[in-house]
């Protein structure tokens, strides 16, 4: 059932909603968390759609905001959907109310229950300061969602990252790296390099690098491959190479040294998949938070132009490892150290990137990220 | 130092795995299943779909294989058809042509009976093989989907072939379903002949309720929250009421269900299960071990009262209307004799000898064809000891219940008294629900599922062992001794509640069934 109201305020809508739930019979309400979804008239509808279909395993009240002009006079224009395994507004804002869309958004929060927010496409460079945004403990990005400037947009989201930031490129990347991860459990060598192959724009392979890289303190290339996605990732062994090839987006080939060669459905997947991962935690993501710390370092050193000139000094620093990685465990930061010099840690992955991001950069050094793995 | 001797001695942690990444899901190890029995309900509706769902959801191990084993003049394709139909119709997850390609490469099958030596050869080879071509590294499961008067056939053949014995650094495991036995002597004579063949840490023992979500969810609102705990033992708790109910009669499965009867079916296995886990101390940690020392000591300090003609009800249903459906009796279903005294409701109390529960008993009930078909654990507690109101006042209000709705409907529903609106005190029970989200949802896995990953990967929280097993018949022997000496079930109308005498065993300590 939906019901419209015009020139409304939050607290015309939350008795609305209360009316609602009364005359539905059942005063009680399930709802676990508010997804807050910033969203404009192109993508409303296939956004609420997911968020709505997410809210059946995590059920929520859904607001949607619609920023609309900000020219005229201040005006808010609800729409509520009432039933199914939550309840959803749509919020359409105009005049200068589209500066101040926390006023609504406040009163129509759950009470005493977690806040999340998703810009299903444009997001702001600093979610945890947009005023929606600091409503949150979650707030959900989506690079990839970008049409153009993509690798741009989840650089400026990693310098700009607070605890409780994600983005679903992140998300994306889930089952590669169990893959992966299932792929050394199997066969547990050193890995002494690395290559990630995907399309040329594509945020998803630049965290798997800057993971991979972080968490094997060796430089991973980055290849340009058609896509779609992510197409192969391998790693060098002693005994040769672990690798997982995945030409068509759907299923992969899965090759570890000593065993047959086996096929793995490694499907990508629909954006309520990736929403209903995103909620089933809520807490900040230590290991995003590592991922994306790296992936500014490679930047840095690679010499991208930074997103702000203002980065955060953490980020870009090559400080000793303690002081660089106060959230690293002992055991990783020490294999670090082994592995590397503290003043070259740094340096490495970063030189191997120069040679994956652009291989037509003319005084690229002769393959760095074999020398960089020799010298280990 | 170098790395290697460190490797040497204990095996480097995994660089990609990190504890505070728990995003990554679990994924078994290389494996393959065997299954016995693939023509079986058991096989077609449960163990074939979680499959196809558990490798759609990416959780199975590339080159997972799987392999039937039936008495069928079948080939591999067969085979496949089978399994193919089977996801169709009982996957939860949409069917997914990438994820079946994936699947069905490692399909293989087996035709043999069960007492065929040549057939279990070529399971041997058939293994080898998948170990070769498909990577299973030598980790078998073998599902024994069959009735349990086959397992000690099968069992023999695989340790005559050398099936049950892995090869340095592999395992092999058994999977059983219930039941577990008919009574603690056949128990344990079904376990000898499991564990002469394959260690306790390699059986799994399949209690699909202990899979469910609601069920592990009991552990969750008991331990991990402050105010259900200090009121969870005899000074606020009167009674436990443990249901499980379906609306369906015995349908098609006279062969297994005559003779067996309701207690042995579900009291001795689901709810003894539920009760150990409603009545159990904190475990000192969430691992298999701790959690099954806390189950056991709850289960040997089960004491059934005296006077069992008093303290428990059976039932058989006869004809009568079901949800508008009008539906012959127990006697008149197919393949039962009309002398059966097979019972299809069964009620007993129990008391825990425990300082927390002492004088608290707990009331267990299952049965087919009642009301509706539901599973669910009340805590009812005591009245309060002072009402500070007029007795009229509180005439309407029952006593406080936590209720843990196990199925359908998951949640956990809270009643208490609240007070009617208008002008006089007047209190009344009302009813907070909390439903359980994504029931029904792709994302939320199903309890078979659970219990096979839990398999492949070696986890065993979930799965009782032995001694639980003989525990719950322990104490249900002497009912069911007791019963078949002593005249038969009574009949109870299809689709009611049970038998008059569920109702007086109650009536008896001042109680009610509560109406689930």
């Amino acid at each position: 059932m939906t019901i419209e109201l015009t020139s409304t305020n939050a607290s015309a809508i939350a008795a609305a909603l209360l009316a609602e739930r009364r005359k539905a019979g059942s005063p009680s309400m399930g709802m676990v968390m508010t997804l807050l979804v910033v969203t404009d008239e192109g993508d409303h509808y296939d956004a609420l759609k997911v968020a709505k279909s997410v809210s059946r395993e995590h059920p929520s009240r859904i607001l949607g905001v619609i920023k609309r002009s900000a020219r005229g006079a201040a005006n808010l224009d609800a729409e509520l959907t009432i039933g199914g395994s939550g309840e959803s507004v749509l919020l359409r804002m105009t005049g200068e109310l589209t500066r101040h869309p926390e006023s609504v958004v406040l009163p129509l929060l759950l009470p005493d229950s977690p806040v999340v927010v998703w810009w299903p496409r444009k997001a702001p460079d600093d979610p945890a300061a947009d005023p929606l945004g600091a409503l949150a403990q979650r707030r959900i990005t989506d690079a990839a969602a970008m049409e153009r400037g993509r690798t741009q947009a989840i650089l400026t989201q990693s310098r700009s990252y607070a605890d409780g930031n994600t983005d679903l490129s992140w998300t994306r990347i889930t089952p590669w790296r169990a893959l992966l991860a299932a792929a050394l459990d199997q066969y547990p060598a050193r890995i002494r390099g690395g290559v990630v192959a995907a399309e040329r724009s594509n945020p998803s392979a630049d965290l798997l690098v800057a993971w991979l890289t972080d968490c094997l303190g060796v430089a991973i290339e980055r290849e340009t491959s058609k896509g779609p996605g992510i197409t192969s990732v391998t790693l060098q062994t002693g005994g040769g190479p672990i690798e997982i090839a995945r030409p068509d987006g759907l299923l992969a080939e899965f090759t570890i040294p000593n065993a047959p060669n086996r096929p793995v459905a490694l499907k990508r997947r629909d954006l309520a998949e990736l929403l209903a991962e995103e909620l089933r935690r809520l807490d900040p993501d230590d290991i995003y938070a590592e991922t994306v710390k790296r992936l500014c370092k490679i930047a840095d050193a690679t010499g991208r132009t930074p997103a702000k000139p203002a980065a955060r000094p953490s980020s870009t620093g090559s400080d000793g490892p303690s002081v660089a990685d106060p959230k690293r465990s002992p055991t990783s930061a020490a294999k670090l150290a082994k592995a590397q010099k503290p003043s070259d840690r740094d340096a490495i992955p970063a030189r191997s990137t120069a040679t994956k991001a652009s291989a037509k950069r003319p005084g690229t050094k002769k393959t760095p990220a074999k020398k960089a793995a020799r010298s280990r | 130092m170098t790395t290697t001797e460190i490797a040497g001695r204990t095996p480097a942690p995994n660089p990609l795995r990190d504890e505070r990444d728990r995003r990554l899901p679990r994924i078994a190890g290389p494996c393959g299943m065997v299954i016995f029995g693939v023509t079986g309900d058991l096989s077609r509706k449960k163990v074939m779909p979680a499959i196809y769902d558990l490798a759609n959801r990416g959780l199975l191990p590339p080159g997972f294989a799987l392999v039937g084993f039936a008495r069928r003049d079948w080939a591999t394709q067969d085979f496949a058809k089978i399994v193919h139909d089977s996801v169709m119709e009982h996957a939860r997850t949409p069917f997914r042509e990438e994820v079946w390609n994936q699947l069905s490469r490692g399909f293989r099958f087996v035709p043999g009976d069960f007492s065929d030596d040549v057939a279990f050869d070529q399971l041997h080879d058939v293994i080898a093989e998948l170990d070769r071509e498909r990577g299973t590294a030598g980790n078998h499961a073998f599902y024994l989907a069959i009735p349990p008067r086959f397992f000690p056939d099968v069992i023999d053949q695989l340790k005559k072939h050398g099936l049950a014995d892995p090869v340095a650094g592999a395992w092999r495991r058994l999977v059983v379903e219930k039941p577990f036995g008919h009574d603690l002597a056949s128990a344990m004579e079904l376990n000898s002949v499991i564990s002469d063949v394959f260690p306790a840490e390699s059986v799994f023992r399949i209690d699909h309720y202990l899979g469910k979500e609601t069920v592990q969810n009991i552990l969750a609102l008991r331990f991990a929250n402050q105010f259900f705990e200090p009121v969870w033992n005899s000074n606020y708790v009167d009674h436990v009421q443990i249901t499980m109910a379906e609306d369906i009669g015995i349908g098609s499965r006279a062969g297994y269900y005559d003779g067996i009867g309701a207690a042995r079916d579900v009291i001795q296995n689901h709810l003894m299960q539920l009760m150990a886990l409603i009545a159990m101390e904190e475990p000192v940690s969430f691992d298999a071990q701790s959690l099954r020392m806390e189950k056991q000591k709850v289960l040997r300090s089960v004491r059934l009262p005296n006077r069992l003609d008093l303290t428990t009800s059976r039932g058989q249903y006869g004809p009568g209307w079901a949800g508008g459906v009008k539906v012959g009796g127990y006697l008149q279903e197919e393949d039962i004799p009309s002398t059966s005294t097979t019972d299809t409701f069964a009620a007993i109390k129990l008391e825990i000898d425990t300082r927390r529960w002492a004088g608290v008993p707990f009331y267990l009930r299952t049965g087919k064809r009642l009301g509706r078909r539901v599973t669910e654990v009340a805590v009812v507690f005591k009245r309060a000891p002072h009402l500070p109101f007029d007795k009229t006042a509180t005439e309407e209000l029952g006593e406080n219940a936590a209720v843990i709705r196990v199925q359908p409907d998951e949640g956990v529903t809270m009643r208490f008294g609240a007070k009617v609106p208008g002008t006089a005190m007047e209190i009344r029970d009302v009813n907070m629900d909390f439903a359980y989200g994504g029931t029904f949802v792709e994302s939320s896995p199903e309890a078979y599922e659970r219990l096979i990953l839990d398999v492949l990967l070696g986890d065993p929280p979930l799965f009782p062992q032995l001694e639980e097993v003989e525990l719950s018949w322990k104490v249900l022997d002497p009912v069911i001794e007791y019963w078949s000496s002593h005249g038969k079930p009574d009949t109870y109308p299809s689709g009611t509640w049970g038998p008059q005498s569920a109702v007086d065993m109650l009536a008896r300590d001042g109680r009610v069934w509560r109406r689930p």
